[in-house]
């Protein structure tokens, strides 16, 4: 193993040589790099950046080169996004499967579907979408009933998924569906990757509050599925769902970082917007703002012991499982203070005499509450806490 | 003081609630945003308010009002708040017209007869900051042979569009005096789009020249009459908040009744019942300071002051607590612009940060007591 503080040299002799300088800012709103058959570049340092990072390897450091990986060691990883982060390079892309699908395939995966759908995905070269709710099933994902039928040669499929993000953007997705509906909820459920392109998959919008509409509804009409794309054992899907939440989870405690403003700096935005307060009331709003950046050093603070646990080989089930919920939880509460400190500049709609910063705080603002319900929403979080962590007793009540 | 409606308020409220509800509901307020109208209210609605006496009902009778009094004004305002409905209410008569009524000489009172009948609208011109400072501005007026010239820049004015006139706050040499400017092609207004998709305007007065009789009152003797009227005011933003909080609310503990999830109603987990039932506390401690208030404005005006930052305070606090609490206990359909939980999200937060937000009010009554 190279020495770590080599390896620190070279990466940010790297980063320096190699990532433009237009693309060492933070990310405004609209121009987040989504990997896919299509990548949407806007400028032509994006797509040499996507490239240059992709031939890297540098997509996936952490996975083996033969899965399109750098193979790099978790520390390794460390020193890439902490030079990264110095520099101010953004993400080179973003892609759920990455995040959530890829740790899942590389445990559970056979060799053919690792070779299939890693490699692509490493590449930036296929967008993932998550088929798990549906309108009856959120919290309660468990009692699903899109159908994947057995015929033999392939599955059928047939149902409806609801808030899928980006599912009309999508190339493949990875769906939850029931293959047994005679077995117990959680004992019925098996994990398949679905081509978005196949016939009888059609997409339609959802429109949100913040104006945009980033999820969709996406429904399955006798939709043929190969049966090598069924990933693990059949029924054996909610296990693995299980796995790839806990990915979703710690990768929305992370998403923030790659687009403006979330994970923004709040003390730093109260100065621009509210240099010197001095009048009662903004003193006071000054030292709400106090408190919730004290909040946040201390959720970064437990970020990186969450990492040096991790790195150490210490278990912490319990750590990893605060994440989520303590982050989206501070995001909403820094926004409201933001917003208060910013009076109505922050409220502006589809107005050009706001600053394009002012306008994406707004949206910023409206999407908050959006990450305290995605993936998991803090109530559920909270069960999970007081359940799997604390092991407090059932109520027997309810099943759930 | 009472803290309860009287019967005649009631019917008020009554009339106030059907009226609306078959003229004004939510719906219409999602086409009017869609539609981007260009006045952003709706203007036959505005006028059978006005047939509706809406405009009259706190004025004296020698005025040519109804003599009726600010809690049955703020039962109107309830309703107008649960239904979101979006009228020249506030800026024109609450504001505007009050002031009018404590400073206007005779000729100026051809304003306040114009604004009871409907037939002109004025749109008070104070806030130049971000956040609500009424008393920090640099709109100023300058004497000359004839009159004065102002110059300056004011934001946030409500109902500002295609108004007929304003009532702009300027320094003067003696102070901080108030100035009736009728609409004219020289008075740069420019349109403030924000989220609640209500009518706010920007104006920039570039020297402009008005005659003696624009002047409103005595100049640099106009602070206590702003601060009344902004009370006044913020009262009645009070009860919009009020009554969009409490329909939130509303839809909120029915939605409880509904979903189910895990073979249950989700109203049944206890986490969300006790939240709901703090919803439900903070509502009606914000309602009693609501009621207080508006009493206040018809009985003594001593403490009005006290009792309008109270509820504007509260009640704002009120607010966000539900709002927040309305998105996350709908789970991800309480995001989407399907449902009109958006539309109350992004009205209550401009109601709750115009005429002073929650940290102004605080501020704000700590003063009042401490010179008590
Ligand atoms: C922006 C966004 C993006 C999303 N993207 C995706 C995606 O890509 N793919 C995908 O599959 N899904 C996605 N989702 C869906 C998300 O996972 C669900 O919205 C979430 O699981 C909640 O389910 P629900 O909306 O049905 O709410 P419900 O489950 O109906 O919840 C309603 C309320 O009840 C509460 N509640 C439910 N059960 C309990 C309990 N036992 N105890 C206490 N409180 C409880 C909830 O916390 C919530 O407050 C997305 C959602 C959002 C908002």
């Amino acid at each position: 193993m190279v020495d770590l503080e080599e390896f620190r040299i070279q990466v940010r002799e790297w980063l320096e040589d190699n990532c433009p300088e237009s693309l060492r800012t933070p990310t405004p709103d609209g121009e987040l790099i989504w990997g896919g058959k299509t990548p949407n570049f806007t400028f032509d340092d994006q797509r040499l950046w996507f490239e240059r990072m992709r031939d890297k390897n540098w997509f996936c450091p952490t996975w083996a080169k033969e899965y399109g990986g750098a193979g790099l060691s978790s520390k390794e990883n460390s020193v890439l996004e902490s030079e990264m982060r110095k520099l101010k390079c953004r993400p080179p892309q973003i892609n759920l499967g990455i995040w959530m699908l890829g740790p899942v395939l590389l445990k559970h995966g056979t060799e053919q579907q690792k070779q299939q759908f890693l490699k692509p995905m490493a590449r930036g070269e296929v967008r993932w979408c998550q088929g798990f709710s549906e309108p009856n099933a959120g919290s309660d994902l468990a009692s699903l009933r899109t159908s994947a039928q057995d015929m033999g040669d392939h599955y059928l499929v047939n149902g409806s998924k609801i808030w899928t993000s980006y599912g009309d953007k999508s190339d493949f997705m990875y769906a939850l569906v029931r293959t047994d509906p005679a077995a117990p909820k959680h004992q019925g459920i098996s994990l398949l990757l679905l081509d978005m392109h196949s016939d009888g998959v059609k997409t339609a919008p959802i429109h949100l509050i913040s104006g945009k509409s980033s999820f969709c509804e996406v429904f399955f009409d006798n939709v043929k599925v190969p049966k090598d794309n069924l990933v693990g054992e059949l029924n054996g899907g909610w296990q693995l769902a299980k796995e790839l939440l806990q990915h979703e989870r710690s990768a929305m405690s992370k998403f923030g970082e790659f687009q403006l403003p979330t994970h923004f700096d709040l003390m730093s935005l109260f100065n621009d917007y509210m240099p010197a307060p001095h009048t009662p009331s903004e003193q006071s709003l000054f030292y709400k703002a106090v408190e919730a950046d004290m909040q946040e050093h201390a959720y970064n603070l437990t970020v990186q012991r969450l990492t040096q646990e991790m790195q150490a080989g210490i278990n912490n089930f319990g750590l990893m499982s605060i994440m989520k919920l303590v982050h989206t939880e501070q995001e909403i509460i820094k926004f409201e203070l933001l917003l208060d400190a910013m009076g109505y500049r922050a409220l502006g709609w589809e107005d050009n005499n706001f600053t394009e910063q002012e306008q994406a705080i707004n949206r910023a603002w409206l999407n908050s509450f959006s990450q305290a319900i995605a993936g998991g929403s803090s109530e559920v979080q909270l069960n999970i806490i007081a359940k799997r962590v604390l092991q407090l007793p059932e109520n027997k009540g309810a099943q759930t | 003081m009472s803290l309860v409606y009287s019967e005649d308020d009631r019917m008020l409220a009554d009339t106030a609630e059907e009226f609306l509800l078959s003229k004004s509901p939510v719906a219409a307020q999602r086409t009017l945003r869609d539609s981007k109208s260009a006045l952003n209210f709706d203007n036959d609605v505005w006028q059978q308010m006005v047939e509706l006496g809406w405009t009259a009902i706190t004025f004296p009778e020698k005025l040519g009002g109804l003599e009726f009094g600010y809690k049955g004004l703020g039962a109107v305002f309830e309703s107008m708040g649960k239904h979101l409905t979006a009228s020249p209410l506030l800026s024109s008569v609450v504001l505007c017209g009050s002031l009018l009524e404590q400073l206007a000489n005779d000729s100026q009172l051809e304003w306040l007869n114009h604004i009871i009948s409907g037939e002109k609208r004025l749109a008070l011109a104070i806030d130049e900051k971000a956040r609500h400072e009424p008393f920090n501005f640099q709109t100023e007026a300058v004497d000359v042979a004839d009159g004065f010239v102002l110059s300056g820049k004011k934001v946030m004015v409500m109902d500002g569009l295609s108004a007929d006139g304003w009532v702009v706050s300027a320094k003067h040499k003696e102070g901080v005096s108030l100035f009736i400017v009728p609409f004219s092609e020289d008075v740069i207004v420019k349109r403030t789009n924000l989220v609640d998709s209500r009518n706010y305007a920007e104006l920039t007065f570039n020297e402009l020249t008005l005659p003696v009789n624009a002047l409103l009152g005595n100049p640099g003797d106009s602070i206590d009459a702003i601060n009344h009227s902004l009370d006044l005011g913020r009262l009645c933003l009070s009860s919009e908040i009020l009554g969009a909080s409490k329909a939130l609310f509303d839809m909120t503990v029915e939605y409880l009744k509904t979903r189910e999830q895990f073979g249950v109603k989700i109203g049944t987990f206890q986490a969300l019942q006790h939240r709901a039932a703090n919803c439900y506390v903070e509502l009606e401690l914000a309602q009693s300071c609501v009621i207080a208030a508006l009493s206040n404005a018809d009985d003594t005006k001593s403490d009005l002051g006290l009792s309008a930052s109270l509820a504007k305070c509260q009640v704002s606090k009120a607010a966000d607590l539900i709002t927040r609490e309305a998105i996350q206990m709908h789970g991800g359909i309480g995001v989407t612009d399907e449902l009109d939980i958006g539309l109350y999200l992004k009205r209550i937060r401009v109601a709750q940060m115009s005429l002073g937000d929650a940290d102004f009010h605080q501020a704000r009554y700590g003063e009042l007591k401490n010179k008590m």
